[in-house]
């Protein structure tokens, strides 16, 4: 039998029966286009992270004051407190020439207010090097002025959205604020564009870090980010960063650095298992779509007993009848197939337009896995009932009524 | 052509055997005429599936065109019925969806011949079946006799040697059966061997040859002697003549007594078939 043959005998089988066949038909794409839309949100999800961390900088590292426990054998001895990470500490890091910038940041809330308006704003001291480690940008004004770390100057750079609920859409710069008991003068806003996860600076006030050692009567410092030369540098910067804080601090490594790349990395991780958790529990609606196929081809041979007893009387052999069903089952199930990656690229770029700041990307892989292993379940599920068709007695098939 | 030795079918029905068909021997040549007649359940049919290969004897050997054919594979077998055997069924059995020109093609479809030389063929026996203005109507489409029609044209179109019909008129009006009879004689004198299974004892008596099975046996296997044989015998006495007549007429009883005998038998069994 010619395959061109057997394809339009089987379009002729599927086609008389319209109903069963569009139910097979809506079960499988159904399945089809919840894999592809559901890996496709997963995809978007670990999309959105990896360019919230590249807008952070990826030649980026974080000092972060305490060891981590990495190896979990023992806790800190009773009484061991960390050494401070202070602000000379993160000076003395200038010293490595891989190192370009440090921006020491020391966090934490306090009441901000203009006139009667009062907020609750995260409070940054950091350096001008702060600005261009976390490449950002300027709404209004400028950041923080260059020269001694160490003076407190009274000036702030707000973000945005602190701007606006301090002052409305009025004009900010030039104008006082308070912190506390301490009047601060607002010199810059900031855009909130590169709001990057976790961090978001949108409503937080910008200080010199001398002026918020002062605020919150603290010299420790909550991270140092440095950013190295280039990424080729990184490692050298990191092991020579340990090395100037363990001589500062009597020998002892208390500090962990984190490279940006690392946790990069395991959010990448995260996210593509999620996805592949996700495209894993789509599949199911897949295997339950085989069992439909499974089922109505059951029914549907029931009801062509005569057809297929005549087949055989006329000198089908059994491979032959066989092949006919799985065949027809792949049609259901490439047609399904197709129709289900319609409605997933339907319903992508619906969902790209209703939310345009998520990356929806449908991942290369997922409409490939989905067609495969929609096929996969119409076969495998087929097979039983196109055994059964095969095995049928032609004499019985025929003489039933 | 077909030898059939010491064939036994016996069904399992519940704890009971069945023995449809006991101890068959039969011989046919290329080219017969046979109808086989006899009472309902006598195994007329399941005779006919197995020498169509669709039912596989219990025990005895068919040697088909000298090949033991009991002993071939499901492919080889279905080649066989592909090639060699065409079956014509009381219930037409043409695939509903189908046109009558794809019905008649199937068996050149799943003989993987390609479709210019299939539309050729198809045509040409649209044409000698007289049905040529039929060929794009469905079965539904068609009166009985068309339909008939058609299912002979699929079971010829691979140029059969072997043609089996379950009683083809069984389905049909007197006008139109005659019609499909003619239609099979007329393959036959072409050199096809026909095996006829009829309950009509009339369309019976056309045959050259007619087998006659009670109970799973061939219990008669007449041979009426071609006209021109008789020029060639002795011319006959009148007492001969008288004798002769008289056997003649004592079968004509013996038919017409069988006759009642069958339509009573067959009665009350189609009433059964039509409750199930
Ligand atoms: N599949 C089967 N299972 C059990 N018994 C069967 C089967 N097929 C036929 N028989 C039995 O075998 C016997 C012969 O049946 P068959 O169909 O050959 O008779 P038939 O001569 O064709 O009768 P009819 O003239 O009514 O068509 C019957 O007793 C029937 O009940
Ligand atoms: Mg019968």
């Amino acid at each position: 039998m010619r395959f061109i043959d057997s394809t339009s005998f089987c379009f002729h089988a599927l086609s008389a029966h319209r109903s069963r066949t569009s139910l097979m038909l809506l079960a499988m794409s159904i399945g089809v286009a919840s894999v592809v839309v559901l890996t496709s949100l997963g995809e978007g999800a670990r999309l959105y992270v990896v360019s919230q961390f590249a807008s952070l900088g990826s030649d980026m590292l974080i000092v972060v004051p305490g060891r981590a426990e990495t190896t979990g054998a023992m806790p800190p001895l009773l009484g061991e407190i960390p050494r401070d990470l202070t602000l000379d500490d993160s000076l003395a890091l200038y010293r490595e020439r891989s190192i370009e910038y440090v921006a020491p940041l020391l966090a934490g809330t306090a009441p901000v207010s203009n006139k009667q308006l009062e907020r609750e704003l995260t409070v940054i001291g950091s350096t001008p090097e702060y600005f261009k480690v976390r490449k950002l940008t300027m709404l209004q004004g400028k950041f923080l002025p260059p020269g001694d770390p160490k003076r407190a100057r009274q000036v702030c750079v707000l973000g945005e959205k602190a701007k606006n609920e301090l002052f409305g859409s009025g004009r900010a710069i030039g104008k006082w604020v308070r912190i506390n008991d301490r009047r601060f003068r607002v010199i810059g806003v900031l855009k909130s564009a590169g709001a990057a996860l976790g961090a978001g600076l949108n409503d937080a006030v910008v200080i010199p870090v001398a002026a918020a050692q002062a605020l919150f009567n603290s010299n420790s410092m909550f991270r140092v980010l440095v950013q190295a030369k280039n990424r080729q540098s990184i490692a050298r910067a990191q092991s020579a960063m340990i090395k100037i804080l363990r001589e500062r601090h009597d020998g002892e490594d208390d500090v962990t650095v984190i490279q940006q790349d690392a946790m990069l990395a395991t959010f990448d991780r995260i996210f593509s298992a999620l996805t592949f958790t996700v495209a894993g529990i789509a599949a199911i609606s897949l295997g339950v779509a085989g069992v439909l196929i499974m089922n109505v081809m059951l029914i549907a041979i029931s009801q062509r007993t005569h057809e297929i007893g005549l087949l055989k009387a006329i000198g089908a052999h059994r491979r032959q009848i066989i092949q006919l069903f799985l065949l027809e089952a792949a049609m259901l199930a490439i047609f399904g197939a197709i129709i289900g990656l319609l409605i997933a690229y339907l319903m992508s770029s619906i969902i790209a337009q209703m939310m345009p700041s998520f990356p929806v990307t449908i991942p290369t892989w997922s409409p490939i896995v989905a067609v495969v292993t929609a096929i996969a379940t119409g076969l495998v599920f087929g097979i039983m009932p196109a055994r059964n068709a095969a095995a049928l007695n032609p004499v019985i098939a025929l003489g039933k009524r | 052509m077909i030898e059939l030795r010491d064939i036994n079918r016996v069904f399992d029905v519940g704890d009971e055997q069945v023995h449809a068909l006991q101890d068959i021997n039969l011989d046919i040549a290329d080219g017969e005429y046979i109808s086989i007649m006899g009472p309902s359940g006598s195994g007329k049919s399941t005779l006919l599936n197995m020498l169509g290969l669709l039912d596989q004897p219990t025990s005895g050997s068919y040697r088909l065109n000298d090949t033991n054919v009991t002993e071939l594979s499901d492919r080889e077998q279905a080649n066989v019925r592909l090639h060699n055997i065409g079956f014509v069924f009381q219930f037409f059995h043409l695939v509903p969806r189908l046109s009558a020109a794809n019905n008649i093609e199937l068996p050149l479809i799943l003989a993987g011949i390609e479709p210019r030389q299939r539309q050729v063929r198809v045509t040409r026996l649209l044409e000698q079946l007289s049905i040529s203005d039929r060929g794009q109507h469905r079965p539904d489409q068609l009166s009985g006799g068309q339909r008939q029609r058609v299912a002979i044209a699929r079971a010829t179109v691979m140029q059969p040697e072997l043609i089996l019909a379950d009683e083809p008129t069984g389905n049909l009006d007197r006008a139109s059966g005659e019609d499909v009879v003619e239609v099979l004689e007329e393959l036959n004198r072409a050199g096809m061997t026909l095996l006829v299974v009829t309950h009509d004892p009339e369309l019976g008596r056309r045959a050259k040859r007619r087998i006659r099975m009670v109970d799973g046996c061939i219990t008669e296997d007449i041979r009426s002697e071609p006209a021109q044989a008789d020029s060639t015998a002795e011319p006959l006495t009148s007492e001969q003549v008288q004798a002769e007549q008289m056997r003649f007429d004592n079968l004509l009883n013996e038919e017409a007594l069988e006759q009642l005998q069958e339509y009573q038998e067959q009665v009350p069994y189609n009433l059964r078939n039509d409750r199930s």
